[in-house]
């Protein structure tokens, strides 16, 4: 009777194994968490596997870890937010062209109380000074993402060493965007974020947007295909025509298009 | 408390909706975890009863280890099986990674040595009271083998829920080898981790029920065999 039993449980997973690996065509994207936390590509993904029949995979991780991943082989396309870092990806032969795709804006959320008296501010690196004097909590990512590259280059224009008091009032979560909202809700603590993740973001507490509008707090999105003569199991195909749907007018509208709240979070500026 | 009331009902409206993305999300949980827990017990079982009644050299050593096994971290579970099937990785050329299989794999590594480390105690126990009757008897290793088992198979349901647990409820391993796909990888850990990223904590809560409910149905289930066989079968 056991072993019966086993023999049924063992083609029961069988079959259900192979219903999951149904071949179909697809592509891997190494993304980053804003994109996925935002609920852009539930939004924009679905009509271009309509359209053209290639699934569209997408492992979130910071823009760090997603070039890892893409040095690595491990992904097809490489769609993150941090210039130099793509650029540089490009450069060392990871990847073969880097086009712009999107943008946003970062900003700085704070608690209503706003101990470090930043609200309205319009000159970031002041306001990040402002909020390092006062000593006031900060959380930061501190996990090698797009938007903890962009934090640290604005502390740097500030002349500030925030990690020289990390643990203290500079709070390094080492986590994604959203995880770190949490915990800048949790301790009433400021945040850079960007402004997708922000409004999709849905355990605010008191946060509110303290900092925004200064052009240094711009956000661009780029995207990359990994380069087939360094990884040969790239489906190049597939990924630029996921590339050139991104760029071409049909994805663009889609990305123009979506908004939280009649909120738009992405401006489309594919060239 | 309203986040948890707002999680209750949350759950509740979930199942009772039998919401398609929930259904697609727990199948794939019970799929992956199952397959995980057959294989890991295919080597667990044996291993552990070779453990219980082979004399070697070694096999202190290796009790040891899997004793300590049983405490290792997913998440390094997870990057050891990522490194190996990385495509820049000994494995890459299958291009596992980021599928329902990578995830089986490293849930296996993490279940393995529950199953062998506990049913080598129920294996143990059972040898010495019947080791010299077997040996009278003339009974081959094998056989001996499937008895012990089959003689033990009430207390070797608790290491297989415990085996079972640990792959049901682990994130780390998953998430780094799975990728958290959405329709491909996405489990109810990995989605019970996105939703508390993405802030929505009453959504996380309440799959975080629907994760008890599950994990309380198998072992409601494992429970009844248990009760049941006992009592048709003897202890």
């Amino acid at each position: 009777m056991f072993c019966r039993a086993l023999t049924i449980l063992g083609g029961l997973f069988l079959a259900l194994n192979a219903q999951i690996a149904i071949a179909a065509e697809f592509i891997t994207v190494a993304s980053t968490t804003s994109t996925q936390n935002s609920g852009l590509f539930d939004h924009i993904l679905p009509a271009f596997t309509e359209k053209t029949g290639i699934e569209v995979r997408v492992v979130a991780v910071g823009t760090g870890a997603a070039i890892k991943l893409a040095k690595n082989g491990d992904a097809d396309v490489l769609f993150v937010h941090h210039k130099p870092s793509e650029e540089q990806f490009v450069a060392e032969g990871y990847g073969v062209e880097r086009f712009d795709v999107m943008y946003n804006d970062f900003i700085i959320v704070g608690p209503k109380a706003d101990p470090a008296g930043i609200k309205g501010m319009t000159d970031v690196t002041a306001a990040l000074a402002q909020v390092a004097d006062q000593g006031a909590a900060f959380a930061s990512r501190g996990d090698d993402s797009g938007t903890h590259k962009k934090e640290l280059g604005l502390w740097k224009e500030a002349g500030v060493d925030p990690t020289a008091s990390s643990g203290n009032w500079y709070n390094e979560t080492g986590s994604g965007m959203g995880a770190t909202l949490n915990v800048a809700a949790a301790k009433d603590a400021y945040a850079l974020s960007d402004r997708g993740t922000w409004l999709s973001f849905k355990n605010r507490g008191t946060l509110g947007i303290q900092v925004a509008g200064d052009t240094r707090l711009f956000n661009q999105y780029g995207v990359i295909l990994v380069n087939p003569d360094r990884h040969g199991h790239v489906k190049v195909a597939e990924s630029q025509a996921f590339i050139d749907w991104l760029r071409s007018d049909e994805g663009q509208a889609l990305i123009d298009g979506f908004t939280i709240n009649g909120e738009k979070l992405f401006n489309a500026n594919a060239q | 408390m309203d986040a948890l009331l707002d999680a209750v009902m949350t759950a509740f409206s979930l199942i009772l909706t039998m919401d398609a993305d929930l259904v697609e999300i727990a199948g794939l949980s019970l799929n992956v975890s199952l397959t995980a827990l057959l294989i890991a017990s295919l080597i667990g079982l044996p291993l552990g009863s070779l453990l219980a009644m082979a004399r070697f050299p070694g096999r202190r050593v290796l009790i040891i280890v899997l004793n300590a096994l049983m405490g290792m971290p997913p998440v390094v579970i997870g990057l050891l099986v990522y490194i190996l099937l990385s495509r820049s990785g000994p494995f890459g050329v299958f291009g596992l990674l980021f599928s329902p299989t990578a995830m089986i794999i490293a849930q296996v590594l993490l279940v393995v040595p529950i199953i062998a480390s506990l049913s080598r105690q129920v294996m143990e126990e059972l040898w010495r009271e019947y080791h010299e009757q077997f040996r009278s008897l003339g009974v081959g290793p094998w056989r001996t083998v499937r008895a012990l088992i089959w003689d033990g198979r009430f207390s070797l349901l608790t290491a297989e829920l415990a085996g079972f647990g640990r792959a049901i409820a682990e994130v780390g391993a998953v998430m780094i080898v799975g990728g958290n796909i959405d329709h491909v990888t996405r489990v109810m850990t990995t989605a019970i981790a996105l939703e508390v990223s993405k802030g929505d904590l009453a959504l996380a809560l309440g799959l975080g029920l629907v994760l008890i409910l599950l994990s309380l149905a198998t072992s409601l289930a494992g429970y009844l065999v248990k009760e049941f066989g006992e009592r048709r079968y003897g202890a």
